[in-house]
């Protein structure tokens, strides 16, 4: 039997795993970092700091704005510029709080050392809050906080909690070398996040592209003696690393539209996520920095570096020798679901795990032409859409059709858009598609809770 | 054979007869009373069906328009005071004549003075480019150049310009029925007052970004210096975000803001004359000369009588 993915769609991308033997390296300190208050998804953090303040590396810039939404920390020490709107990656405003480095001194309480602290705290809820004050966030790319993904609603109760290592995306290694360098703290942070969840059995999906890792975490989770902690050895296949896709694949469960992966029994965390829970709650060391991948197959010094949160773009490259001089376009993230990045002056934030360098030729899109109705793109979709039908209903705004055939399940993932022999821009049209059917759906349940608070 | 046919046609015929004879009396029975009037008002209406009135077509509107109790809410942009003339006629309310208005393109950012920053090359559309980010220029503010506008008006009132890669407006075609301006994902469009003889004067930038910003990004770009706010003796100029706003029911088409603006974001269209820089600046200059000694003379006396 060969190994489990999931049941519909996915595409077979090339892997271009070009940059996987790059140990992770630490970029130095930029001289002065921008950190966004709208990291996460949710309500953007509220800056409880002031321009002339002195910070500490690990200190509280901005509180939660809301209950999804996360603490936001310096990532360095250094004295507050201003905290004003600034160009984000795709040339938006968007707060931020800038920060002159100065030295390198951490607040009081954070561990720095390197020991390993394996005894876990017996007291659930002080974990959760430790994840909460340590601001951390889903790192997969997604960025929704994690303490409210670890505390479900009354009545639902978790099965399993899933360590997504698929990495599925093309390019992307940083997941890889973690699970290589800091497998322990990795498997540590599932150990914790399975205790949380009432001690379920926790898996660690990783695909067979990365055999080292796998057979690394087999030999680490041995090694640590933990019970109830497997490695599964996944089917390369894109996306698998889709919270939905990797629930089908390792749970052979369904999530069904608009719920939550808790209503099937499974929690799933990133690579990266276990990681920072681990240095949350066993060096109390919140989310300040993150591991990049910065590659492309133009680009002469691939790296997977360890970056402060807030650093600029430009810096990070010219830390590498500059952009080459065929390079035309810089994506944050992976070459599938990533963004293209507007202006590279923007610093990174919580969620960036890669920066893809590609070429004109790589990246250019082919003259759209018109659909030969093959169906190519629906069997791509592994959420069951049809892209071609809600390509054109989102170009004729009809919300309606567009709710009901699902276009709010859309993941973004571009298979269809990957699959498209007629080259047609399926996703950036059903994108704008699924925005106004968020929109009816958002401003429909807070019709709802009106109507239910009035009658109370 | 000639049976046959002879039955055939007495049969359909009498079939026909019997079932016009059902139609008739079904329809007598099953009549809608329907306001005579509704049909009167279509046939007045333009036609268009563009939905300008914010109604589903003209058809939808004589429906409204019939049962509403007055005329104030309903307007048709596209046929204009005329129309609503004869519609008040055949309902027998009373119309207020609005002033005619014209779609106005609020971006200044031509190829030249808003250089591109990066190349987009996703789905030709406003809407999709703005869902994306914030566009191939400097400016988060401005034009896209897509095109939505365009694809949006159903008179032929829009094209782009090449050479400057904004839509252009033809003030003949223009309805003002404001699709253009739903079309727009940044609402650069706006509807103004057409003004006297055409002429208007209108600030034709959005950004909102402090001047340093605005400036970098685009030449052309209203940088929030407030000389406007502070030439203008009408007080038309709103002055918020930044960003100069003329209200077109204050401004007195003096062109003396569009005279001072450093950066030439204020436009004057369809005035008679070229703006004469110069001789407006002297005026002005002029003006607080005389305005500076008129208070210098009326501190003098009040100094006197001090000593």
């Amino acid at each position: 039997m060969g190994n489990r993915t999931f049941s519909i769609g996915g595409v077979h991308p090339h892997d271009n795993k070009i940059s996987r033997e790059c140990r992770i390296e630490t970029l130095p300190i930029a001289p002065t970092v921008y950190i966004s208050v709208a990291q996460h998804i949710g309500a953007p953090a509220k800056p409880v700091v002031a321009p002339g303040d002195k910070v500490k590396v690990g200190q509280v810039v901005a509180e939660p704005g809301g209950f999804v939404s996360a603490f936001i920390h310096s990532s360095v020490s250094g004295t507050v510029k201003s905290v004003a709107p600034r160009a984000d990656l795709a040339g938006n405003p968007q707060l931020c709080i800038e920060i002159a480095v100065d030295g390198n001194e951490w607040a009081e309480g954070i561990d720095t050392s390197d020991t390993l602290v394996k005894d876990i705290p017996a007291d659930n809820k002080a974990i959760i809050e430790k994840i909460r004050l340590g601001g951390v966030v889903g790192l997969g790319g997604a960025t929704f906080p994690t303490h409210v993904k670890l505390s479900p609603p009354p009545g639902s109760k978790c099965e399993r909690v899933i360590i997504n290592g698929c990495e599925c995306e093309p390019y992307l290694t940083s997941d890889f070398r973690t699970l290589l360098e800091k497998g322990e703290q990795v498997v540590i942070g599932a150990a914790i996040l399975r205790q949380v969840m009432g001690n379920v059995p926790c898996t660690i999906a990783i695909e067979e592209n990365k055999p080292e890792a796998i057979a690394h975490i087999k030999e680490v989770i041995a090694k640590l003696g933990y019970e109830g902690i497997e490695v599964m050895t996944m089917k390369m296949m894109y996306p698998q690393g889709g919270e939905k896709q990797l629930i089908d694949a390792v749970m052979h469960r369904q999530v069904g539209s608009g719920a939550l992966p808790i209503s099937v029994g499974a929690v799933v965390q990133n690579v990266a996520t276990a990681l920072a829970v681990y240095e949350a709650v066993q060096k109390n060391k919140p989310v300040i920095d993150n591991s990049v991948t910065v590659t492309g197959a133009c680009f002469p010094h691939q790296a997977n570096l360890l970056v402060r949160v807030g650093t600029p773009l430009r810096y990070i490259l010219d830390y590498l020798g500059g952009l080459p001089d065929n390079a035309a376009k810089v994506i944050s993230g992976g070459p599938m679901m990533g963004k293209a990045v507007a202006n590279l002056d923007a610093a990174t934030v919580k969620g960036t795990g890669a920066l893809l360098i590609l070429t004109e030729e790589e990246t250019r899109r082919a003259p759209e032409t018109n659909c030969i109705r093959c169906g190519k793109c629906a069997d791509a979709c592994p959420m069951g859409l049809e892209p071609f039908l809600l390509n054109k209903l989102a170009k004729a705004n009809d919300v309606e059709a567009l709710e009901a055939n699902a276009a709010q399940d859309c993941i973004e993932c571009g298979c269809c858009l990957y699959s498209c022999p007629a080259h047609i821009p399926l996703l950036d049209n059903i994108r704008m598609g699924k925005g106004a059917v968020m929109g009816v759906l958002r401003a429909r349940a807070a019709a709802a809770r009106a109507a239910a608070e009035a009658k109370k | 054979m000639t049976n046959i046919i002879i039955w055939t046609i007495a049969t359909i015929t009498v079939l026909g007869l019997v079932l016009a004879l059902v139609l008739y009396l079904v329809a007598k029975k099953f009549k809608v009373e329907e306001d005579p009037r509704i049909d009167d008002v279509e046939k007045a209406m333009p036609g268009a069906n563009c939905g300008g009135c914010g109604f589903a077509g003209c058809r939808a509107f004589a429906e409204a328009a019939v049962k509403a109790p007055n005329l104030d809410n309903n307007y048709c942009p596209v046929g204009g005071n005329d129309v609503m003339a004869k519609v008040a006629a055949i309902l027998g309310y009373e119309v207020k004549a609005k002033a005619p208005q014209v779609a106005v393109v609020r971006c200044n950012g031509s190829c030249e003075s808003r250089p591109k920053v990066n190349d987009y090359d996703g789905a030709a559309s406003c809407k999709v480019k703005a869902a994306l980010y914030s566009g191939d220029t400097g400016c988060s503010y401005g034009c896209l150049g897509c095109g939505d506008c365009v694809a949006a008006c159903q008179f032929g009132a829009l094209s782009m310009d090449p050479a400057t890669g904004l839509p252009v407006v033809d003030e003949e075609k223009c309805t003002a029925c404001g699709a253009c301006a739903k079309a727009c994902p940044k609402g650069v469009i706006e509807l103004r007052p057409k003004g006297p003889r055409g002429m208007r004067e209108f600030v034709s930038c959005i950004n909102k970004d402090k001047g340093a910003v605005a400036k970098k990004a685009c030449a052309s770009a209203c940088i929030g210096c407030g000389i406007c706010f502070k030439t203008c003796t009408h007080g038309a100029i709103v002055f918020e975000n930044n960003v100069a706003y003329i209200d077109p029911a204050k401004c007195k088409l003096c062109r003396e803001c569009e005279a001072m603006c450093p950066t030439g974001a204020i436009h004057g269209v369809n005035f008679p004359k070229p703006l004469d820089k110069e001789a407006v600046k002297a005026r002005i200059a002029d003006r607080k000369k005389k305005a500076a000694e008129a208070a210098a003379a009326a501190k003098e006396p009040s100094k006197k009588e001090e000593q």
